[in-house]
């Protein structure tokens, strides 16, 4: 099963740069999305699979009982997702802001900071 | 320079470094009793003991005897400055930087400790290059103050190497550790790497063949920085390293010859080209350069003969120098010209200022019964002492005192005599403020003359004892020491001096004739930059295309190569076998993932290429479930939504994506393929080793007896992590009000 997870990281990571090499703002923000999905699964796959046993700890009890989920890449997991879709906000945002200025979001016509030197 | 005095020149921009150069020659001036009986002063103050830095400073000879000059000479000059750029824009800048400079300088030549010296030599080298370039409007000042950065930067990137070299070789960075150990580095395998980057970093500093092309341009500089910096005390700050590493790099062939030869050839060079000068300043510029060639060359030896010349030279050549200066900026002032045609007779309107040049010209032309007749006198004992080649380098100091002796003349005395000249303006007397330097430094120079034993047994014997690393070398400082060789020697300087002075107008033609038709170095210095410059531009344009998709495309490849070939190189391949233990169901979301992927990177529509991407994350979030992550699978669930809607409605307002695509692209897919494979056979190797579930086992155990919660992963987040879980507040709060600002502030597309 592990093996078989590390392959999909292998193929979401290999679309992302396909796509964030595409040379256009939207592929490039769909690259994104599919890279921040394949690191969260790689810290969650790190932490190792547990199917069917959350980390959670039943009443009365002390801790929790019998082996259950890796609770730690849990917690970073979360943190990155969120952090994850903050950073994609404010990428589609300022995609958006580039295209109302600049009409374009053809990146190799974005050349407003690195003008095209005269040879 | 503005002529326009202030009614009152006595401000506190200008007065201030005054009172500091005053207090610190006062305070240094009571050490002199001390380090005269034999004895030094050392002060220690830890600074990185981890890496055995310390800010360890000692007062011996040497360094006193720098000290007094720099503090000394410092006071004049500041007094000087107060007055000469009294109402100046940037006056309290100038102070600042030249006080700077001054306490750099000190601190300098205080350092017991390499690292520190290595500091304040940086900090010279700096406040070096703002003053040269005091005159920031002029292309010409900023050229030259470029110039000299460079030139000596180079030197003190070679200084730091060499440091760090002696440190490996003898453990210690403290130099009067490293002088109690005399044959630790002359004796190491790293002798000569380290002697050549020394040597480069004093050649710089102290402007030898070929690097002295950038102090002669350094007199773009105001003249009280050219006085001060630029022939009493930085340029000296080489034969300082010089005459400190003595102990502990002399007495090899390399270190004689190299020394000998690159002092020989600068000073003869330097002499014949201050003739050639027809700028007053420019002339002494290069008797400076003739005066760093002489010490350099005699720093050559050990010979108590030597280093009691080079000692005696180097106060001699201090005083006079900084006085005739001063009195080429006081008559620059006064008359509005310095080329030495244009001036004649200035003896009645500046009857002081001429007094001061001449008595400081008679030290430098070496005349009894001035300082500068005894340095000449010892210098002839010294070169003569050298057991090798007495008569080249006799020869050579012969040559460059005559033309000393004919600059001299030049430079301080047919200014001042003869009849009245053309200048600019009416000649004027200079201030007093202005004068006070040049007539204290000529007449010390006069009064150490007749009376040398003040500073031979106060200031040059402890410095020669310093310098050798062993007392009693030094050599007696004599006005009359008898009919000998030097004596003659002398004689033969004063006749050659004389005859070339006379015939100073056709030599400097031919020199002029000539060296407009040889190439210079400095020519060379603005074509080595230009080269740099296309080497830059070639390797800009290379790597930072401005192109978006290049730079992406190299950060990729960069980290495929460091991954990949870390792999590859630690030879740490080590793939498991593939066991099928896939589950029907799981399979199903595998598949549905790849196909959501899929469709992602292939579609050419903006809404298909969304639906993909939901699905894919939509996935994702199903296999957290399965694998025991509800918290994360709804966290997951809620973003995909979010991002799906955002993206609808942005999208609306944005093209759609180029039909056709942007074509089959080879090497992006090679790279993407190269990244994901390498991705996979990572987490293949990292998924096949045990998991350490330390950690974890701390938050079981912890977290309803310490935090009284039941679901571990909460706790963790709003507990135990609760910085953590702030600070991602904090990021999704930062990119809302940043997307507010940017939507905010959006104007109608700006059409061109």
């Amino acid at each position: 099963m592990e093996q078989l997870l590390s392959v999909l990281i292998g193929a979401l990571v290999a679309g992302s740069v396909f796509l964030m090499l595409a040379g256009h703002l939207l592929r490039f923000l769909f690259g994104l999305i599919l890279l921040s999905n394949a690191a969260n699964l790689t810290i969650f796959l790190a932490g190792g699979l547990t199917p069917g046993a959350p980390p959670l700890i039943s009443e009365g009890a002390e801790g929790p009982t019998g082996t259950v989920a890796n609770a730690l890449p849990q917690a970073l997991v979360l943190t990155a997702i969120v952090i994850g879709f903050g950073l994609f906000a404010f990428a589609l945002i300022l995609a958006f802001r580039a295209y109302q200025t600049l009409g374009t979001l053809d990146t190799d016509a974005m050349r407003v900071a690195e003008p095209e030197e005269a040879q | 320079m503005t002529s326009s005095f202030s009614r009152s020149w006595l401000s506190l921009a200008g007065l201030l470094p005054v009172a500091i150069a005053t207090t610190l020659f006062i305070l240094f001036l009571q050490a002199v009793p001390v380090i005269a009986a034999g004895r030094t002063l050392r002060q220690v103050w830890q600074w990185v003991p981890g890496l055995g830095v310390d800010l360890s400073f000692v007062i011996d000879g040497l360094s006193l005897t720098f000290a007094l000059l720099i503090s000394g000479i410092g006071a004049l000059v500041m007094l000087y400055s107060a007055r000469y750029l009294a109402g100046h824009v940037h006056q309290a800048r100038f102070s600042l930087l030249l006080t700077s400079f001054m306490l750099a300088m000190l601190g300098l030549v205080l350092s017991d400790n390499l690292l520190t010296l290595f500091v304040f030599w940086e900090l010279t080298t700096i406040t070096s290059y703002l003053l040269i370039g005091f005159d920031h409007s002029a292309k010409k000042a900023r050229r030259s103050a470029l110039q000299a950065l460079l030139v000596t930067g180079v030197g003190g990137l070679a200084l730091l190497a060499a440091i760090i070299l002696i440190g490996t070789t003898a453990g210690t960075f403290e130099l009067s550790e490293l002088r109690a150990m005399p044959a630790i580095l002359t004796g190491s395998t790293l002798y000569l790497p380290i002697l050549v980057l020394v040597l480069l970093a004093a050649f710089t500093k102290s402007a030898q063949m070929p690097f002295h092309f950038w102090l002669p341009n350094a007199m773009a500089a105001p003249t009280p920085v050219s006085a001060y910096l630029h022939s009493a005390t930085m340029v000296k700050a080489g034969i300082y390293l010089l005459a400190r590493m003595h102990p502990s790099l002399s007495g090899t062939d390399v270190w004689l010859w190299t020394l000998t030869i690159a002092g020989a050839v600068t000073t003869v060079f330097a002499s014949i080209m201050a003739v050639r000068q027809t700028d007053l300043k420019l002339a002494l510029a290069y008797t400076t350069l003739m005066a760093l060639g002489a010490l350099t060359l005699l720093l050559g030896n050990s010979t108590g003969y030597a280093i009691t010349a080079a000692v005696t030279f180097l106060i001699v050549h201090s005083l006079y120098k900084a006085a005739l200066f001063l009195v080429i900026g006081i008559v620059d002032h006064g008359t509005g010209t310095r080329e030495v045609d244009r001036l004649s007779g200035l003896v009645r309107a500046m009857p002081v200022t001429a007094a001061a040049a001449a008595v400081a010209a008679l030290s430098m032309a070496g005349f009894p019964p001035f300082l500068g007749f005894i340095g000449k006198e010892l210098k002839y004992a010294g070169a003569l002492a050298v057991a090798s080649e007495p008569v080249l380098v006799a020869g050579a100091v012969l040559l460059s005192s005559a033309l000393m002796f004919a600059v001299a003349g030049i430079v301080a005395l047919r200014p001042f005599w003869g009849k009245a000249g053309d200048p600019p303006k009416p000649p004027k007397e200079g201030p007093w403020a202005m004068l006070l330097g040049p007539v204290v430094l000529a007449g010390l120079g006069a009064f150490f003359g007749i009376m040398p034993s003040v500073i031979a047994t106060t200031l040059v014997n402890p410095t020669v004892t310093a310098i050798l690393a062993e007392p009693g070398e030094a050599k007696p400082l004599l006005l009359w020491a008898g009919i000998n060789l030097p004596l003659l020697l002398s004689i033969a300087t004063f006749v050659l001096g004389a005859f070339l002075y006379a015939l100073h107008r056709p030599l400097r033609r031919g020199l002029i004739w000539i060296t407009q038709r040889t190439p210079s170095l400095d020519g060379g210095w603005d074509g080595f930059l230009a080269g740099v410059m296309a080497v830059c531009r070639w390797q800009t344009q290379l790597l930072q295309t401005g192109i978006l998709r290049r730079y992406l495309f190299l950060t990729f490849a960069t980290a495929f190569v460091a991954m990949a070939g870390t792999l590859v190189a630690k030879d740490a391949i080590d793939l498991p076998n593939l066991v099928p233990d896939v589950l029907p169901k799981h399979g199903m979301l595998f598949v549905l993932i790849f196909l959501g992927l899929a469709l992602t990177v292939i579609t050419q529509s903006r809404i298909a290429a969304i639906a993909g991407l939901g699905v894919v994350g939509i996935g994702i979030a199903m296999l957290f479930i399965l694998f025991s992550a509800p918290d994360v699978a709804i966290t997951q669930l809620l973003v995909e939504t979010l991002i799906v809607v955002l993206f609808a409605a942005a999208a609306l307002r944005l093209p759609h994506l180029p039909r056709g695509g942007s074509g089959w692209r080879f090497w992006d897919a090679m790279l993407a393929l190269g990244l994901g494979v390498t991705t996979t056979a990572i987490l293949l190797m990292v998924t096949a080793s045990p998991v350490d579930r330390e950690l974890t086992g701390f938050f079981e155990g912890a977290s309803w007896p310490e935090a009284f919660g039941r679901n571990i992963v909460n706790v963790i987040l709003v507990d135990f992590r609760a910085l953590d879980t702030f600070g991602e507040i904090a990021v999704v709060l930062v990119a809302a009000i940043g997307a507010y600002a940017l939507l905010k502030g959006t104007p109608e597309r700006q059409k061109k």
